[in-house]
């Protein structure tokens, strides 16, 4: 059943293609429903496959399908083929599980807009460039999905474009993950030249078999994590993920919080025997990048008022742990928080969704309070993610992000502790947010227009369920089911998500067993005895106390003055942002216009001025055609003598 | 007395092609020209080959040479070339050049090799005396080389239609159609001028 | 002295240098061909020279082939000569450089 790994891919394509050609004939809710239904067929070949591959022992779990040669050019061959593990299998479990329900959302959310099939259009055609991503057997497929993903998240973060803030929001996210993809590509051009394939199984064999300098592997990985910190939004390249917030939230969920995200942690993963043969220094820094980003955003993530912007950098945050957890060869836990996270970042997005579609499109935190009694469903879910990612036992989130600050506890106690700050952050801001939304008196009552769009314009929602209210004032209400099914699923995958690796024991720990035939047994083992973990997890448990109970008393109990945390440099994100349009504007601007002059006089002269020796020579040249026959017969004349001459030097007389 | 009459013809040769090549005046040339061959075809004489030697005289000067002088006298070439002038620079020092490099190459394989110049004999057939040369000419060419003499006589058959051909310029043929269009009014006038 | 094969390859390697200078340097194209018929009885000489050498007949039968062959080679090049002068009279050889880049 594993051979049906081709279908995975194919049914979001098979729907990008209908929706394309018929988009326009097809009216809501027929194309939602259409592309929702590709999805689940995604789902359940998913399935399939994952049950065909528990019947298999662990070592035949990785088989490669080819479909086709794509690119025979001699010594480059590569092919459209799929790579059947149990880490992809693992992914599209989650990408088409995640994806189905957002999709179903979607159908809700999106009700009303005028562009409603050109959303699901551009859905599936993500769906289907994530799955050719996770699923390529080799590094080109990946690049295809890479690009591919990069393509669909402009063309969904700019889907309002009729408001150039969002068209800009697209570009700066096209852009800054184009800096990711040189760093990706020199890459590919440095395994190609130094291992002759770019199939991910024969790297591997080479890599086993042969000796390839440090050297080259150190700069292998450290230009994978470059492309990887383009997609995963690692600093600097993190950016464009805020300002993506300008897309539609199921976007926001699908993409920026479950997917796309996560294929740079994907790839590392994948490539996990390159990471291996890599210094140590070269892991250590994707380490500490990955968690100085966690800091770093969660700081930010403290002051900020759009409830999609607080999203935005947990998102980071949460990137950040997980390349954390790759730099301290944590692969397992790194994909274990990669699920969980989309389990509770996806319900979380959802959930600030159904709020705004609840709120008329305010995104405000400061007009929000007291939603609780009114979205009663969106509440329940929104408070189960909030749980779960911060941190709380026996949810998901705490099982993943422990294991992972216990591999940091081991690889460095610095960086342990950095992890663990950034969970009291997290506990404290999300906390922060639940009670600004949720608890509280209702704050949209008060003076002042709550009719208005916030700063990104989503979709005003017209026929709402139980609406009563007159036209002008703010009735917040709860979603219909399409929305809050999909909550009540991934609330339920957010309690439960924690059983697939449960430190206790080698027996709980499922998932470790299961990607094992993907890892090579790269996994850095952990040396640390039982009592330091539960140590450890206990001192996760009291900082996320900490953080929750810090929160409740500034926010609800307001016994805390506020404006402790809520600084304007946090509001600023640290005037990187800023600082950064500065320096490219100015000095920036500066190098890059000579960089295109470079361009223009040396590289294009080169290439013309190559045609202009040309023609010069031949303009010299030219004139030994004269047309005279005296000349020829002096040419002639001049030919036989050399000829006789060479003859007579050759023979010995 | 071999000795003699080689280094006389030597010099007749040498200085009609030297009377060729330095004169101004073409009909010279031509003139110069039936000097050489003269000398020619008494060197031949003196290798045996008498035959040769007579239709060296026949042909070469009794006929080309012919057919130049009135080539000459058709077209009035006279004063077309000024010697003095070489339009083309570096000409006349590469020519000399070249010619005496030529030489000074065969001159040296010559000087250098070793007991003359060697070769297979081709037919068996010996040169046969003055006397005999004719006859034995005649047989080697009429029986083992008959092909070729047919191939030299449709050859020359060819030339002569292929002159006879070029030369005529009847307005409203084929010719004039091919060759010259251009200037068919001034053609008369020089044709009657080089008629006179 | 006796004169050996060698003097008569001389003098025809003398006749044929001559033949090649004069070739390059007249530009009267009747001239040009005079030069060219000294070069090709230069190549006679040597031929019958050789032929009386070895005492073989080819030398011989090469030279009655050239002398053929020289024949019409003269008859059509002055009929080609004739053709192309009549239309300009007074031209040589350096006037015709129509086919010139």
């Amino acid at each position: 059943m594993i051979d049906l790994v081709w279908l995975i891919p194919a049914f979001p394509l098979l729907g990008f293609l209908t929706l394309i050609c018929l988009g326009k004939a097809i009216k809501e809710p027929v194309s939602g429903w259409l592309a929702t239904i590709a999805m689940a067929g995604s789902f359940l070949s998913s399935l399939i496959v994952f049950i065909g591959m528990l019947s298999e022992e662990n070592e035949n779990r990785q088989t490669v399908f080819t479909l086709f040669d794509w690119i025979p050019a001699g010594d480059f061959k590569v092919d459209i083929g799929f790579l059947a593990d149990p880490l992809s299998v693992t992914m599209c479990l989650f990408i088409t599980g995640v994806g189905t329900l957002i999709h179903l959302y979607s159908i809700g959310y999106m009700h009303g807009d005028s562009d409603f099939s050109r959303f699901f259009t551009y859905l599936n055609l993500f769906a289907f460039s994530m799955l050719m991503l996770v699923l390529g057997d080799n590094l080109l497929l990946t690049f295809l999905g890479w690009e591919g993903v990069g393509a669909c998240s402009y063309l969904l973060i700019s889907f309002w474009f009729s408001n150039p803030a969002n068209a800009t929001a697209g570009k700066k996210a096209f852009i800054t993950n184009r800096v990711g993809d040189w760093g990706f590509m020199v890459a590919m051009f440095l395994i190609f030249f130094n291992f002759g394939s770019l199939q991910y199984l024969e790297i591997f064999d080479i890599l086993a078999s042969n000796q390839i300098a440090q050297t080259t592997t150190t700069f292998i990985v450290l230009m994978l994590f470059v492309g990887a910190m383009g997609k995963s939004a690692q600093f600097p390249l993190y950016l464009w993920l805020p300002d993506a917030m300008a897309g539609p939230t199921p976007v926001s969920a699908l993409i920026h919080a479950a997917t796309m995200v996560t294929s740079g942690v994907y790839l590392l993963t994948r490539v996990n025997p390159i990471l291996v043969e890599a210094s140590a220094w070269s892991t250590g820094l994707i380490a500490w990048v990955g968690a100085g980003t966690a800091l770093f955003a969660a700081s930010i993530a403290v002051a900020q008022t759009d409830i999609k912007k607080v999203l935005a950098y947990s998102t980071v945050s949460q990137l950040g742990y997980m390349v954390l957890a790759v730099g301290c060869g944590a692969y397992t836990a790194a994909i274990f928080h990669m699920i969980t996270h989309a389990f509770f970042k996806a319900l979380l997005f959802l959930g600030a969704g159904s709020v705004i579609h609840g709120m008329d499109g305010e995104q405000d935190l400061r007009r929000y309070g007291g939603l609780r009694s009114l979205m009663p469903i969106t509440a329940a879910t929104f408070i189960i993610g909030w749980l779960a990612i911060a941190g709380v036992p026996p949810f998901a989130g705490f099982w993943s992000k422990d294991e992972i600050l216990a591999f940091a506890w081991d690889k460095n106690p610095l960086l342990w502790f950095v992890g663990l700050i950034t969970a009291l952050l997290t506990a404290f801001y999300m906390t922060r947010q639940v009670i600004l939304t949720f608890f509280g008196k209702p704050r949209y009552l008060d003076a002042g227009d709550a009719g208005d769009a916030g700063d990104a314009g989503d979709a005003g929602d017209a026929g709402d369920a139980g609406d009563a209210g007159d036209a002008g004032e703010m009735q917040p209400h709860e979603s219909p089911w399409t929305m809050t099914f999909p909550l009540m699923a991934l609330a339920f995958l957010s309690v439960v998500g924690g059983l697939i690796q449960l430190p206790f024991s080698s027996s709980t720990k499922w998932l470790e067993h299961w990607l094992e035939p993907a890892m090579f047994h790269n996994e850095t083992h952990l040396h640390l005895s039982g009592s330091t973990l539960w140590v450890l997890a206990l001192l996760a448990f009291v900082s996320v106390a900490a953080g929750i109970g810090i929160g409740i008393s500034t926010y609800l109990k307001e016994k805390i003055d506020k404006q402790i945390f809520e600084k304007p440099i946090l509001n600023n994100a640290w005037y990187f942002d800023s600082m950064v349009s500065k320096v490219m504007g100015g000095p920036g601007f500066q190098v890059f216009s000579a960089v295109a002059k470079f361009d223009k006089r040396v590289v294009d002269g080169a290439v013309n001025g190559t045609g202009q020796i040309v023609k010069k020579t031949a303009s010299i040249l030219r004139r030994s055609q004269n047309g005279l026959v005296r000349t020829y017969a002096l040419g002639i004349g001049v030919g036989a003598v050399g000829l006789l001459i060479w003859f007579l030097a050759r023979t010995t007389i | 007395m071999e000795t003699i009459v080689f280094l006389i013809s030597a010099v007749v040769i040498l200085s009609g092609s030297l009377g060729v090549i330095f004169s101004k005046n073409p009909v010279h040339s031509a003139l110069f020209m039936v000097q050489t061959l003269f000398g020619v075809a008494v060197l031949f004489v003196l290798l045996e080959a008498t035959f040769l030697a007579a239709i060296q005289v026949i042909v070469y000067a009794g006929a080309i040479v012919i057919l130049f002088v009135f080539v000459i006298t058709l077209l009035g070439v006279d004063s077309a070339e000024d010697l003095k002038v070489e339009p083309i620079s570096g000409q006349r020092p590469l020519a000399v050049v070249l010619g005496a490099s030529i030489f000074g190459i065969i001159l040296t394989v010559l000087i250098a090799a070793v007991g003359g110049p060697t070769g297979a004999q081709e037919a068996n057939t010996s040169i046969g005396d003055a006397v005999d040369n004719t006859r034995i000419l005649g047989e080697t060419l009429f029986s083992k080389h008959v092909f070729s003499v047919e191939l030299t006589a449709l050859l020359l058959t060819v030339a002569v239609v292929g002159a006879v051909v070029l030369s005529t310029r009847p307005k409203g043929s084929l010719i004039s159609t091919l060759g010259g269009s251009r200037d068919d009014a001034s053609e008369d006038d020089t044709e009657e001028k080089g008629r006179e | 002295m006796i004169i050996t094969t060698t003097w008569y390859l001389s003098l025809a390697a003398v006749l044929f240098s001559i033949g090649t200078t004069g070739l390059l340097v007249r530009r009267n194209p009747l001239i040009m061909f005079m030069c060219i018929e000294l070069m090709l009885n230069a190549v006679n000489i040597t031929f019958v020279s050789i032929g009386s050498h070895l005492n073989d007949l080819g030398g011989q039968l090469a030279v009655f082939f050239v002398l053929v062959v020289a024949a019409a080679e003269v008859v059509v090049g002055l009929a080609l000569v004739v053709a192309i002068m009549r239309r300009q009279s007074g031209t040589n050889a350096d006037d015709l450089k129509i086919l010139g880049g």
